[in-house]
């Protein structure tokens, strides 16, 4: 690891220092320690080091550390970036200052927060946007309280990056058994808590020790300086990318009566034109046209980016909705289990309603008496009625009505949320949802009452959805009309929903859009999910023409009772038998959007069982399907 | 295949979120423009966050009525560019007093600046006004939150500032209160140069290097830029090869020697001098007058 000298470059060929510096990365990191951990210090030698200090400022830098330093004739880092003093007399809050610094290959925001009083709230506060944490340990006093706080802290948070930077290793003579002590000390810890993985180094911010460069002090230890390590350590951007897509929608971008684009960040995943997409909470689907932005139509956007994009379809879409991928949404509810940080003087007041912001979301919510209180220095639960200034508790929550979200361990955009006083305006409480209450409380109740096990013994058999999907005319109707005969000869309690015969009554209201087609599925699954409740067999005859709506109503069943059955037969075919005369119908125009002619049929990948109507009859088919359902495929 | 964002389009993605969240959740924004380097960042990312829409707020521009000429060429050109609406504001009470920097001091920047830009607020009722403030520029800027409160009577109240977590904005207020809000604060002087170059953003030519009148007063060169700046008897204008770093009022704002005339070589200079940015401004260098103190009586 070389010292970072960009002057030369800069002065030789400031085009090519240029081209090198626009392609630097971000990275935003938090330091953790107290005054005597050394923190400014080490912050102001990043500062130094990388260049980023001018003259001026160090001339005043030197004046003041001979008049008010620590450090006797030598800088005192400290200086550059403390001044917190006179911001203290002056009655001004600080919670987080921001430094920027940068090097070759990246640019630095560090978060530094004073440790002192109010430390929970400020570490909280720096923490929610950083991706990496430097823990500061003073090697003289190894592993101490503050130093399980700070790391329980950025583990809350869910820093996934820590490293371990046992400071002042002159103090101790560079010594590689206290450092090997301390590092072993904190990875018991570490472990107690369930952090993963850390990186321990030995430095000394006041001599540079392994900060920038590599120390000759520390010969035993063969890892990364400080600055290498920040420089290197590989950030979180694939996984991000590689998430279920998610927009939560900012703002309605409406300039004329042509064009509607819905502008906002991508909190995760990656998205192109052609994507199909679901508006929550309303499950309305609809496909990506375009990605909009000033410098023109983008091919794909990832998260972290700020876009516009353009839906095919006129589908209700507003702010606070999410924009997610339609064959893996996120969840909506109104109830759940959350750690809250309480950031008020005024304690918390279960019941009382308050502003809820998550993403772009803004409701009413109460939030029950805390479960418990956490102790953010022993890590021990204790029992607690309210949470006061820098309480962390867990609670449960409901809101006014349901909203996006994920838990706060798979995004910090659409887990994370604060608390408004509904008098004051003042932000109260930072928030992390762990999970939504409703699928919990369903199984308990179910529990008490009559259950689906009782059902299912009384009619002696074991539920179960035969799903037949395929086109207008592929056969399904006639083929689980075949099966569900042969299944009441076997004495089985069946029931057959006839995509047709439904649409005559409960999905009478909807049309044939790609949006109703979509809640006609999920109504059918939520109905035949009530049948396998009450312990009957049930076939289910719909072209359900999406694998995303196939794969919800799978999910919505226990595991193991739903079959998809493909009823394949070729376009061709399904058009020459044309039994209801629609397929006529369609080509002549009268018939809009019509499966396999103007609307799209997403055949099954996997299913569970595919019956070629050009090579079996009907009751063949049956058979096969019968088989399938008793395991003797 | 992951996409890999650069710190500029981070950064770039962060501020545009800014701005389509004050314009979600405010009645009536603008954005305060005074033809800067930071300014016209601003205003590219405002263009950005709102396309193919116009920014659906206008540019104020609170003026003081000395400014350097190229500043009001190219505020007058950028305006009509983009298609934005220009408010100018002047404070009358200034403009009728005849107040002015030679003879007024610090009651120039007070009564045109601070107290014009209190005027235009209440004047157009406007509930959160953009700035280009960075948290770069100086140690007291480094804890700036991105959203900043002012009371009824635009005072900002130090002791009350809201927690900014995640992306998450509070943008709650009582009637009368205002918000200044600040897009660019996690951009270092760097970064604006660099996105002024990567994007091509018109700036006022006198970031560059030319040969412009000057006089030289309290270490301080200043250029004539028209014939309302008083020479001292002897005083005679020289021509001198210079630049600026930060645009003012002309007869406050000191230029620096250079002979930096391409955006690369601006940025060449500034990477390699060795006095920070804010130096040139005579403002900052008033006896005890801290930002903080400014910034208490309503000062951007």
């Amino acid at each position: 690891m070389s010292v970072y000298e960009p002057e030369a470059l800069i002065a030789k060929d400031i085009d090519a220092y240029l081209d090198q510096h626009q392609h630097k990365s971000l990275l935003r990191f938090i330091t953790c320690g107290s005054v005597d951990d050394g923190k400014s210090t080490l912050i102001g030698r990043l500062l130094y080091d990388s260049k980023m200090i001018f003259e001026d400022q160090l001339a005043a830098l030197e004046a003041d550390s001979k008049r008010v330093g620590t450090q006797g004739q030598n800088i005192d880092f400290a200086l550059l970036v403390d001044g917190l003093a006179a911001e203290r007399e002056q009655g001004i809050t600080i919670d987080v200052a921001y430094r920027f610094f940068t090097t070759e290959k990246r640019k630095f925001i560090v978060a530094d927060t004073p440790g002192h009083e109010q430390y929970t709230r400020n570490m909280v506060t720096g923490a929610s946007t950083a991706d990496l944490a430097v823990i500061l340990v003073d090697a003289r006093k190894g592993v101490l309280t503050q130093t399980r706080r700070h790391s329980y802290l950025a583990h809350l948070l869910g820093i996934r990056h820590l490293v371990l930077a046992v400071n002042k290793m002159d103090l101790v003579g560079y010594s590689q058994s206290t450092y090997d002590k301390i590092v072993a000390d904190y990875a018991a810890f570490a472990a107690s808590i369930g952090i993963a993985g850390f990186t321990p180094m030995p430095i000394s911010g006041y001599q540079g020790d392994n900060v920038t460069t590599r120390s000759a002090h520390t010969p035993w230890y063969q890892g990364p300086t400080l600055i290498g390590h920040l420089e290197s350590v590989e950030l979180d951007v694939a996984a991000d990318q590689a998430k279920p897509f998610r927009l939560p929608v900012q703002w309605v971008n409406r300039p004329n009566q042509d064009f509607r684009g819905f502008a906002g960040m991508i909190a995760g995943g990656t998205v192109r034109p052609g994507d199909k997409v679901r508006i929550l909470p309303s499950g309305h689907t609809s496909t990506v046209s375009r990605i909009v932005t000033f410098d023109g139509d983008l091919d794909a956007a990832v998260a972290g980016q700020s876009v516009t994009l353009t839906l095919a379809d006129e589908v209700d879409c507003s702010r606070g909705d999410v924009i997610a991928a339609a064959s893996d949404p996120c969840q909506v509810a109104d109830q759940f289990e959350a750690t809250i940080v309480w950031m008020a003087a005024e304690p918390m007041l279960p019941g009382r309603p308050y502003w809820l912001k998550l993403g772009t979301q803004l409701v009413t919510a109460n939030v029950q008496a805390p479960k418990y209180q956490v102790n953010v220095n022993t890590m021990e639960h204790l029992a607690a009625k309210t949470l006061e200034l820098n309480a962390i508790g867990v609670a449960n929550l409901s809101t006014d009505r349901p909203i996006s979200f994920e838990p706060y361990s798979a995004s910090r955009d659409l887990g994370g949320f604060i608390l408004i006083d509904k008098l004051t305006n003042a932000t109260v409480a930072a928030g992390l949802l762990h999970f939504s209450l409703r699928r919990s409380q369903n199984v308990h109740w179910q529990a008490l009452d009559v259950s689906r096990e009782a059902h299912a013994r009384l009619k002696n058999q074991s539920p179960a959805v035969l799903w037949f999907t395929g086109l207008s005319g592929a056969g399904k109707s006639t083929i689980a009309n075949r099966v569900e005969k042969k299944l009441l000869r076997m004495n089985r309690h069946t029931f057959l929903l006839d995509g047709d015969n439904v649409r005559h009554g409960l999905n009478k209201d909807l049309g044939f859009t790609d949006a109703d087609r979509v809640e006609n599925i999920r109504r059918v699954g939520e109905v035949a999910k009530l049948m396998t409740d009450a312990g009957l067999v049930v076939l289910t005859a719909f072209i359900s023409p999406f694998r995303a709506e196939r794969e919800m109503v799978r999910q919505m069943m226990a595991p193991g009772e739903f079959f998809e059955i493909f009823i394949d037969t070729p376009l061709a075919d399904a058009e020459q038998r044309d039994v209801k005369g629609l397929y006529k119908k369609a080509r002549s125009g009268t018939l809009k959007n019509f499966t396999g002619i103007d609307s799209p049929y997403e055949p099954p990948e996997n299913p569970d069982l595919r019956i070629d109507t050009t090579k079996v009859t009907p009751d063949e088919a049956a058979e096969m399907v019968i088989k399938l359902l008793f395991g003797e495929l | 295949m992951s996409i890999e964002l650069t710190h500029l389009r981070r950064l770039e993605a962060e501020s545009i979120q800014i701005f389509r969240e004050v314009v979600a959740e405010t009645e009536n924004p603008v954005m305060l423009y005074s033809v800067g380097k930071d300014s016209a960042v601003m205003m590219h990312l405002a263009r950005k966050a709102f396309f193919p829409a116009m920014p659906p707020f206008p540019l104020l521009h609170v003026d003081t009525t000395w400014k350097f000429r190229a500043m009001y060429e190219l505020r007058d050109r950028m305006a009509k560019e983009s298609g934005m609406q220009l408010l100018v504001h002047q404070n009358p009470d200034a403009l009728a007093r005849g107040i002015n920097p030679f003879d007024h001091g610090g009651l120039h920047t007070d009564l045109w600046k601070t107290e014009g830009l209190k005027q235009a607020l209440d004047k157009y009722g406007f509930d959160a006004a953009f700035g280009g403030a960075r948290r770069d520029e100086e140690k007291s800027r480094a804890k700036e939150r991105i959203f900043s409160f002012r009371s009824a009577n635009h005072r900002w109240d130090p002791k009350n500032q809201r927690p900014e977590l995640w992306r998450l904005y509070n943008t709650k207020k009582a009637k009368g209160e205002s918000i200044r809000v600040f897009p660019i604060s996690n951009w270092t002087e760097l970064d604006i140069w660099q996105y002024i170059h990567l994007e091509n953003i018109p700036i006022v030519p006198l970031y560059f290097a030319a040969e412009r009148p000057t006089v030289e007063r309290d270490g301080l060169i200043l250029m004539v830029d028209d014939d309302r700046f008083r020479l001292k008897p002897g005083e005679k204008p020289v021509m001198r090869s210079i630049r600026f770093r930060t645009l003012g009022c002309y007869p406050l704002t000191g230029a620096v020697e250079s002979h930096a005339a391409t955006l690369p070589e601006v940025i060449q200079e500034m990477l390699l001098t060795t006095t920070s940015e804010r130096q040139g401004r005579a403002i900052d260098h008033d006896q005890a007058a801290s930002m903080e103190k400014k910034k208490q009586e309503g000062y951007f």
